[in-house]
């Protein structure tokens, strides 16, 4: 069974505003096709101040997605339809103590429901523009969707372009099969992969193939290793930079998109991983929170 | 409370009896079976003892048919990659779409190999049209495979009529019989099965225990080559410890084979009876008169089975689900979905599959447990309102997707 949070467990089990809602005058049905769960939010908006001054909701769906319909019913409460429309999934997920990778779309789909009851009430037509797929890397919960819409608009070749541009396949590997199957279906084949001079293995501590740093160099390479990840996260509007390195616990700000985005989890992840192989060594990426939140 | 376990298709409990026989093959009898000295030449005659238990259970002509392994899986895989391997003119296989992943998963790789995959279709209560099937048999089919027993509804295939025809036109038949061995009586001898599949932990043996049968001159290439182990065709130092608990538990399945097809059987029975008696919109998939004993599919309308798992977890009962939401895929299962259940039904079912160690009075638990459990996440559904669905529901709630 999924490793969910108490939180999740929590809202799952004595949900909060369940049900029909007398008076709504904004309502958003909205389903994730990949699971066919579905949920129906209820909205109950004052005309003069725009405030929500209640929300219910009904869904069908696992665990996850009847909790993450409570988190974010509690979350819209009493908040401006502007304030509300400015919950990410990523603050439902956080709400509830974080989502298996894999039930990352439930918050998706309780924010694309939240987006529909909105329009319905301002009389608006909503048009999702969201597509999902198989997840194919776990690691960074990056989709099919997301990889075939990336190879095709950069003619990605390798892998490695693969994980360069989305993040897909650049932690632990287990998803290369599957990216390479995707290559061969968009490219009709698949291309060698560069040869590059090899890198020492992720190494456990003191593997004599892989020399002991300074300190000078392990700083740099920490450095230049977040270099080389910044353009990805650049690219989806976030960005990630260093703060302090206290032993093996390296600290660093997520700003922009990344703050707060669906992968945040995974993005740190993913940079502890990158990290810990050029580095020889295990190391923890820890988030520090920035100054102001969005 | 005392948990009540109704998973027993996704994996039993080992038999203390089996346990027990295990326990020496980790402390004094840990020799190899192959040594020519004492430590070894006892646990050789041990593995022969458990090869003759397989053997009977089966109903296998010959202990040397028997070949030890690692898994139902293993099994699978070295059966199809054998017929494809000894015949390599050959690039056809034929299987359902009900399969384990084990064979699916197989498949789907075979066809980016260039194979020719036909996957059988079921009708809407899990059965085959063995027309479609006669149609397909020819000279380039390298082998058919189909499952003995369903996992997730139980339904049974008529392996044994599948294999004749096969047979007629020489082509060899394999079957995953890993639900079916030790809840439905097999007699292979009887039969023209050229391969059989067997998993440990189904039938209160361990984990990590499984076995082929491949019948005596079937053409057969070995997945792993190394030493001579199992006659050169799994080599790999012998799990003895397990392939002794494996013999131990074919023995008691041999023994208790009646009491799977009465007591177990009524259990199920009642359960069935018990939870459509009191929750309505809901319904048993698949073929309810050829089916094994101890399994029930339960769809469940407009709710979602891991919300129901969850909630009856909550008072220590375990079940399973037939949306795959709760297994590390999110795709409704496969089964269903070859079954045509919609999608709102498929969703909601629950599988059920008792063992000889459930009891009458569990059985009466469960069935007071779960329709306060369904009341309460239909009173969550979109689909839902008050004690009833909506009038025509899914016209009712017809949700944007994405
Ligand atoms: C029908 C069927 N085939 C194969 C398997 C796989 O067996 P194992 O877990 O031993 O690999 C299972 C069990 O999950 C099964 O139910
Ligand atoms: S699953 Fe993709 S890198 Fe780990």
């Amino acid at each position: 069974m999924w490793d969910y949070s108490d939180k999740v467990r929590e809202h799952f089990f004595n949900p909060r505003n369940s049900g029909p809602l007398d008076g709504a005058n904004g309502t958003g049905d909205f389903g994730s096709i990949k699971c066919g769960d579905a949920l129906r939010l209820m909205l109950r908006v004052n005309p003069e101040t725009e405030v929500i001054d209640d929300a219910r909701f009904q869904t069908f769906g696992c665990g996850s997605a009847i909790a993450s319909s409570s988190a974010l019913t509690e979350i819209i409460k009493g908040k401006t339809l502007d304030e509300a429309l400015r919950v990410s999934n990523q603050d439902i997920a956080d709400y509830l103590d974080g989502l298996p990778p894999e039930k990352m779309h439930c918050s998706v789909m309780g924010r694309e429901a939240l987006q529909a009851a909105v329009a319905d009430y301002r009389g608006e037509s909503w048009k999702d523009d969201h597509e999902e797929g198989e997840l194919i890397c776990k690691c960074f919960a990056i989709d099919t969707v997301m990889i075939e819409d990336t190879v095709r608009a950069n003619s990605l070749r390798t892998i490695e372009e693969v994980a360069n541009y989305t993040k897909a396949g650049g932690g632990c590997s287990a998803c290369h099969e599957k990216i390479e199957d995707i290559l061969i279906a968009v490219n009709g084949r698949l291309y060698a992969r560069e040869v590059k001079p090899t890198r020492a293995p992720v190494a456990s501590s003191g593997t004599p193939d892989m020399p002991k740093l300074t300190n000078y160099q392990r700083i740099r390479r920490i450095e230049e290793t977040l270099e080389e990840i910044r353009p990805l996260l650049q690219r989806e509007h976030g960005d990630v930079t260093l703060v302090e390195i206290d032993g093996r616990n390296i600290y660093v700000e997520l700003s922009g998109a990344c703050q707060g985005c669906a992968m945040q989890a995974a993005t740190l992840g993913g940079v502890q991983q990158k990290l810990s192989e050029t580095l020889g060594e295990l190391v923890q990426v820890l988030p520090i929170a920035p100054l102001v939140r969005a | 409370m005392q948990p009540i376990y109704m998973d027993n298709n996704a994996t039993t409990a080992c038999d203390p009896a089996v346990v027990a026989a295990m326990l020496p093959y980790f402390t004094e009898q840990f020799g190899n079976a192959s040594s020519i000295h004492s430590f070894g030449s006892r646990v050789g005659k041990a593995l022969k003892e458990a090869r003759g238990q397989v053997q009977s259970l089966l109903g296998a002509a010959h202990d040397s048919e028997i070949v030890f392994n690692s898994c139902g899986t293993e099994a699978d895989a070295t059966a199809i990659l054998s017929a494809l391997k000894a015949n390599p003119e050959r690039r056809t296989v034929i299987t359902t779409t009900v399969e384990h992943p084990a064979i699916l998963s197989l498949c789907q790789w075979l066809e980016k190999e260039d194979c020719v995959v036909h996957r059988l279709r079921v009708d809407g209560k899990g059965r085959l049209d063995l027309d479609e099937y006669a149609s397909l048999l020819n000279d380039r089919v390298a082998i058919v495979s189909a499952m003995w027993a369903n996992n997730e509804t139980g339904t049974l295939f008529p392996v044994e009529e599948m294999a004749e025809m096969a047979h007629a036109q020489g082509i060899p038949f394999h079957t995953d019989a890993v639900q079916a061995v030790g809840k439905v009586a097999i007699d292979l001898k009887k039969t023209k099965i050229d391969m059989l599949s067997l998993s440990g932990h189904k039938l209160h043996a361990p984990k990590g225990i499984g076995v082929l049968y491949v019948r005596r001159n079937t053409r057969f290439r070995p997945l792993l080559r190394g030493g001579h182990q199992e006659r050169g065709r799994r080599a790999g130092t012998e799990n003895s410890a397990s392939i002794v608990g494996l013999g131990v538990a074919c023995g008691l399945a041999q023994q208790y084979m009646r009491e799977e097809n009465t007591t177990v059987k009524r259990l199920r029975d009642r359960l069935e009876r018990g939870i459509l008696g009191s929750v309505r919109n809901a319904f048993v998939n698949g073929d309810t008169l050829y089916r094994l004993p101890n399994t029930t599919s339960i769809a469940f309308e407009y709710v979602e089975g891991e919300g129901i798992l969850l909630l009856l977890n909550q008072q220590g009962i375990a079940a399973s689900s037939g949306s795959a939401c709760t297994s590390g895929s999110l795709e409704p299962s496969h089964v269903l979905r070859a079954m045509a259940i919609p999608y709102t039904a498929a969703h909601g079912t629950i599988r059920f599959s008792l063992s000889r160690y459930n009891t009458a009075q569990e059985v009466e638990q469960v069935i007071a447990a779960v329709p306060p459990v369904i009341a309460k996440l239909r009173k969550l559904s979109p689909y839902w309102s008050g004690d009833a669905p909506l009038a025509r529901p899914e016209e009712a709630f017809r949700p944007d997707y994405a």
